[in-house]
């Protein structure tokens, strides 16, 4: 059992009435050698680092180690829980989640990198959120990590998700693809419709560039975590409605790779261009 | 090449901020105390591109010393690695290089001295999402990516030593991933380093070393 594209998955899927999360599993037992039983413990486990991130951030005071951020998730999650969040409950909670792990990983606390260390926010918001939202069973949610984790390898192997080579689409816009995917899964959609919704997150941040104002994985990172988040669950949203995907996943991945390598070195990690090279951002290093 | 993993996906599970220049230079620094015999007493950092430019912001010093005591990406004293360091009499240095620009982006030197005052200097690049590769070791290019349980032999660059290895491993039925021979120059030293499926004892790193021809052989448990 293995994949090397979105087409080849939807086929094994369709052949043996998979779903994407029962198919990665397979693939993973297959490749490691190691049991079902090891691989979701292992899956439970880093849920469990995501989930002690977002409480971490909500219930302690962070400070980054570059003093860009900190503070930022209990202040959203005060105003849902204190005002009129105007983009309702389940957006509030995965943005001020997805914001919180930011925090964590910007002063040395423990993340899952997933798919990097600065896009670690989008799943985890996205999930939780879901989660608390639907009551989800913790089984649930840990299979839908497999789905994810599909999506994932699938653009790891066939395009990058390094912001050094690909930009801010190929790490946050991963990221929100996998979530997308994940969650279209969690709520009843099939292989195809998972896929739809991933092609529509990385569609829809196309083109975005790493430019991080001192070479630091804190702004603008931390809210394109949430921007990430957001655009999940809009994208899951539009694909369970019965909204098909005009363009298939494969030519979609190959696309941001495309649009990542002619991006120029500038946009691309090394804070030399876009907001990490205003002039606020450039008196904000040398101080 | 080692098939994509789903936890290389959803993992790894790090101290942050960064998986290249926090997580990645602590798998390099942790790859380079594994190649030292005996237990480390000074250890320097010497830094380039990236590396050198970002590295108080992203806790790559942190980091770098924290891999040298054998801590993993998920170790929460990472954070707190130069303390440590101070109470375990471990002397550490970090020196910066911004002139060689022929380098990867995210380059290390390690220069590690061990209590009996030997000296190994390892280089590393941290290759992104943690990922990375050993590229020098005493000046010799090798390539090591510390996916797989590997073994380094520094040996004489003389006939029979890789049938000797070879031999040792098949009767211990270790199956070989990857093995490749770098050596500094015709008849000098080399290295010879073994990537392997299996666990290793070190019974077979001791049959390695009964050779005359073989100066050590490390093993590298991942």
């Amino acid at each position: 059992m293995n994949f090397i594209n979105a087409e080849e998955l939807l086929q094994l899927c369709k052949e043996n009435s998979l779903t994407i999360s029962q198919a990665m599993l397979k693939r993973e037992t297959k490749i490691s050698g190691a049991s079902r039983e090891e691989m979701i413990n292992r899956m439970t486990h880093a849920y469990h680092i995501m989930k002690e991130a977002v409480q971490q951030s909500l219930t302690q005071e962070i400070r980054s180690i570059g003093g860009l951020i900190g503070g930022e998730a209990v202040k959203i999650n005060q105003r849902r829980l204190h005002g009129k969040p105007v983009c309702g409950d389940i957006i509030s909670k995965a943005i001020a989640y997805a914001m919180g792990v930011l925090e964590v990983n910007a002063s040395m606390g423990l993340i899952v990198a997933a798919p990097t260390a600065g896009s670690s926010g989008v799943i985890p918001g996205v999930f939780l959120a879901i989660q608390e939202s639907f009551h989800f069973s913790e089984e649930e949610m840990v299979d839908a990590l497999f789905n994810a984790g599909a999506v994932g390898y699938l653009i790891t192997r066939n395009a990058t998700v390094a912001g050094a080579e690909g930009g801010c689409q190929a790490e946050v816009g991963t990221a929100s693809a996998m979530a997308a995917s994940a969650v279209t899964q969690l709520m009843g959609g099939d292989p195809v419709q998972c896929l739809g919704a991933a092609s529509t997150a990385i569609t829809n941040i196309l083109g975005l560039v790493c430019d991080p104002i001192g070479g630091l994985v804190e702004a603008p990172c931390q809210k394109r975590n949430a921007m990430g988040a957001s655009n999940a669950l809009i994208s899951a949203e539009i694909s369970l409605c019965g909204i098909a995907g005009i363009i298939p996943f494969d030519e979609v991945v190959d696309t941001m790779y495309k649009v990542g390598r002619s991006l120029p070195r500038e946009l691309k990690e090394t804070a030399l261009g876009g907001i990490a090279a205003t002039p606020t951002a450039c008196s904000m290093c040398r101080g | 090449m080692k098939d994509i993993s789903v936890f290389d996906i959803i993992g790894p599970n790090m101290i942050g901020p960064s998986s290249s220049h926090t997580a990645g230079a602590l798998r390099i620094a942790l790859l380079a105390g594994k190649m030292v015999k005996g237990g480390i007493v000074n250890v320097k950092f010497i830094l380039y591109g990236s590396f050198a430019e970002t590295y108080k912001g992203h806790g790559t010093d942190r980091a770098l010393l924290a891999g040298i005591m054998g801590f993993n990406t998920e170790d929460y004293r990472i954070k707190n690695s130069f303390s440590i360091a101070e109470d375990r009499n471990l002397i550490y240095s970090f020196e910066v290089n911004k002139t060689n620009k022929d380098v990867h982006p995210n380059t290390v030197d390690i220069v590690i001295t061990n209590d009996s005052g030997k000296t190994t200097t390892v280089r590393g690049e941290s290759i992104g999402g943690g990922n990375i590769l050993i590229k020098k070791v005493n000046g010799v290019e090798i390539s090591l990516s510390g996916d797989y349980n590997t073994i380094v032999v520094k040996q004489q660059d003389t006939p029979g030593v890789a049938a000797h290895i070879t031999k040792i491993l098949s009767d211990h039925h270790i199956n070989i991933a990857f093995m490749s021979i770098y050596r500094e120059a015709k008849g000098e030293f080399a290295y010879t380093i073994i990537e392997v499926d299996e666990k290793v004892s070190q019974d077979v790193v001791a049959e390695l070393e009964s050779n005359s021809h073989i100066e050590s052989a490390m093993l590298i448990e991942v």
